[in-house]
């Protein structure tokens, strides 16, 4: 009998393990496998979130531990829902979630379908291209800061030398008109390259042979790019759409270290409105309660996407 | 024999008094904000080193991170500080939430009188409840917010013809508020020295608590009130009055015409920065940087003075500063109570104004050199005759942060009206102490 793995771990295991261990069965020693990581699923996911609905009824303050949270059932939800400054909160972040990802798979596909193309220097191109989404979004947020500067800032002589303005005399992050496109550029330059690397995949994934055949039926290169490219690269674009949607549902920390969220509220997402009524005001109960609304969003909002990923795929 | 019974009692009473010295010697950490002053502060504990055995570490926090960072060590009963410089509006929830340990035993068996240490810093650094003579911190480091200026631009014959042509008075120090904005207005976007420069500096931060220490330093001399009758947490009628309203709509002309282009989210830093880099005439900042300034080689010196708050309708400066406290999560209590008996000794105050630290003891503010010991020493102790503060509550950040909001939407973003903003931020205080149960 040859040797393999198998035979020469169960020769290796002490017999008094392997007396336990022949008692099982496969159910058993699956679950033994599986159970550590269920067990840590169940101690750092689910039960916070239980914890969290709970919470969410109640008026607790963390950072008042010496007085007893009262149970005041909807009353958080009803506050968060009837506010117009959350509405507002939300459209922000809606604008930002919108147009980050329109002008991310636009710019990013279209790069992609240049950088597939065979040229020299292909390879620098791609790296040179990738560089942003390298850099840590709080380095990018800063370097950003500068750029739109309104003195001393390169976006705004660059815009002020083809527009003939003079380079002082708008503000893009101070401006409640201009600071919510000053996040838009600035996730868009950074993470137009990851949407670039998943179309590119997309892209590189067609066989050749299809557009062959499309050439042998006479097909034009637009009718081609129609009916060949976009269908088999619209599943990677889904996923792209999918993956930077629930990034930038939770953006922080490049709208932080740009705007804070301002001016006034103006690019106040609703992370940096999260994170400031649970660590900075302390109301934990309601914050809770805002979390969960949240969350109910995004994953019922992913759940739809999912399926409609699903399906075209399918076809 | 004897020798050797010798040696041994020698070395025994050697190893006793090192275990003796090691057992009494504490690594106590101080904690603060990062600044001018702290630095002082280091210099000035190597004294209490020498003559306790204790061993000082300092935890530094820049300013924006240093309210977020440090409460959350308090709430989580983290033992990282067992002294704190705590900001004043900290007193409230250090004392009911049980951060601070309570001075008043301490105070009273070791001969600290809070009569020696100026009425304002008592009661804005060390009391909870307000004004009661429960003491929770030792007033550690007196502040407000004041004005400086480009006194050699003030100087200028050509720059004082073009202020007399264009207002009708003589440029000097603003008397008013009004003044102030006039003085402002006139410098910006004047050309000196080939180079553009602007009127003043003022705070507009968003993020902690920038926008609302500037815009009370216009609140207060206008004669600002937060409630109707203090205690009774009635504000509708007293945050939002006509006084106020005129107030905040007077910061927002100045954010509007009088400060250098993108100064939309600037605190502390910006404000040093406009001034140092010659961008600004005016800039406003805490006492605590004044001596920094003073000694810049590029600007300070004989090109800049300084000036307090100027009043309106009333004299008025927003309150700075801090007390020091005990934590009460602190291992070494007792060493850091010998701090604060060391740090509260007239003659270490005295050095602690020397150093560059802002002293609240009443032996070194009443001293007759006093007010010649410094260029900015005499508008200081103006300033301390006149400090409101904001709110001291357990729920502070939660009004802070409603304030900047309310106030960041009108001044910054240009949204509705003051009345509107004060209205709303009414709405807000009264709602955060209805949830506190005080309403």
């Amino acid at each position: 009998m040859s040797k393999t793995p198998i035979t020469r771990a169960a020769a290796a295991t002490p017999v008094r393990v392997a007396r336990k261990v022949r008692g099982l069965s496969d159910r058993a020693i699956a679950w033994i496998f599986v159970g550590p990581t269920i067990f840590l699923l169940l101690a750092i996911n689910i039960f916070p979130l239980i914890w969290t609905i709970r919470l969410s009824f109640t008026n607790f303050k963390a950072n008042r531990l010496n007085r007893e949270p009262e149970w005041v059932g909807l009353r958080n939800y009803e506050r968060i829902l009837t506010d117009s400054d959350i509405w507002l909160n939300m459209q922000a972040t809606a604008h930002f979630l919108f147009w980050t990802i329109f002008f991310q798979v636009l710019i990013g596909f279209t790069l992609a379908y240049l950088i597939n193309k065979k040229f020299k220097g292909n390879d620098l191109w791609t790296t040179i291209i990738v560089l942003p989404m390298m850099l840590s979004p709080a380095v990018v947020g800063n370097f950003w800061k500068f750029l739109y500067q309104p003195q001393i800032g390169l976006f705004n002589y660059i815009v002020a030398f083809f527009t003939g303005k003079d380079p002082s005399s708008f503000e893009m992050l101070g401006s409640v008109d201009l600071a919510p496109w000053s996040i838009v550029i600035v996730d868009t330059w950074m993470w137009t390259p990851f949407v670039m690397l998943i179309c590119l995949a997309g892209l590189r994934s067609i066989p050749d042979y299809i557009y062959e055949a499309a050439e042998v039926d006479r097909a034009s290169k637009l009718r081609q790019f129609f009916t060949i490219t976009i269908p088999m690269v619209l599943p990677f674009l889904m996923l792209a759409v999918l993956f930077r949607g629930i990034e930038n549902f939770k953006m922080f920390d490049l709208v932080v270290q740009l705007t804070g969220g301002g001016p006034g509220s103006t690019t106040e997402l609703t992370s940096i409105n999260l994170k400031r009524e649970a660590f900075e005001k302390w109301r934990t109960g309601y914050a809770s309660a805002y979390a969960i609304i949240l969350f109910v969003t995004v994953f019922g909002l992913a759940s739809i996407y999912v399926k409609a990923l699903n399906k075209v795929k399918e076809r | 024999m004897k020798n050797l019974k010798l040696a041994s009692v020698s070395a025994l009473s050697i190893a006793a008094a090192s275990f003796a010295q090691s057992a009494a010697a504490e690594d106590l950490t101080l904690c603060w904000a990062a600044w001018d002053p702290a630095n002082a502060l280091v210099e000035l504990s190597k004294e209490f080193e020498a003559q306790s055995g204790h061993n000082m570490s300092f935890e530094f926090i820049p300013w924006p991170n240093f309210a977020d960072r440090m409460l959350n060590e308090l709430n989580s009963g983290g033992k990282l500080c067992d002294l704190l410089i705590g900001d004043s509006q900290w007193i409230g929830g250090g004392a009911e939430n049980g951060h601070y340990v309570k001075l008043n035993d301490f105070f009273d068996s070791e001969g600290i009188s809070m009569d020696d240490f100026a009425e304002a810093t008592v009661y804005a650094y060390s009391t909870w409840p307000k004004g009661t003579p429960n003491y929770y911190a030792l007033p550690a480091m007196g502040d407000a917010n004041g004005w400086f200026y480009r006194k050699d631009w003030f100087e200028r014959d050509d720059i004082k013809a073009a202020f007399k042509e264009a207002t009708g008075r003589d440029l000097a120090e603003p008397k008013s508020q009004k003044e102030l904005l006039e003085i402002a207005q006139f410098f910006q976007e004047r050309e000196i020295d080939g180079k553009t420069v602007y009127g003043a500096s003022i705070f507009t931060e968003r993020g902690s608590e920038g926008i609302t220490m500037g815009v009370t330093s216009a609140l207060y001399p206008w004669g600002f009130k937060y409630e109707n009758t203090p205690g009774s947490y009635d504000m509708d009628g007293a945050v939002n009055s006509p006084e106020a309203v005129e107030a905040l709509e007077f910061y927002k002309e100045f954010y509007e015409t009088a400060t250098p282009p993108g100064y939309t989210n600037s605190y502390m830093g910006e404000s040093l920065d406009a001034f140092k880099s010659g961008q600004v005439a005016m800039a406003m900042n805490w006492f605590a940087f004044f001596p920094g300034l003073y000694a810049d080689p590029n600007t300070g010196g004989d090109k800049i003075d300084f000036f307090v708050n100027p009043p309106q309708n009333q004299a008025g400066s927003t309150l700075g500063g801090q007390g020091i406290s005990v934590v009460a999560y602190s291992d070494k209590q007792d060493a850091a109570l010998e701090y604060i008996k060391w740090f509260a000794n007239p003659d270490v105050q005295a050095k602690w104004w020397e150093l560059g630290g802002y002293s609240a003891h009443n032996s070194v503010l009443n001293d007759p050199g006093f007010k010649d010991s410094a260029p900015f020493a005499g508008d200081f102790l103006e300033a301390m005759g006149s400090v409101q503060d904001f709110w001291q509550e357990p729920a502070y950040a939660e009004l802070l942060l409603a304030m900047q909001k309310r106030l960041h939407d009108y001044i910054v973003a240009d949204q509705g009206t003051a009345q509107e903003a004060l209205d709303k931020l009414v709405e807000d205080w009264t709602e955060v102490f209805e949830d506190e149960g005080k309403l």
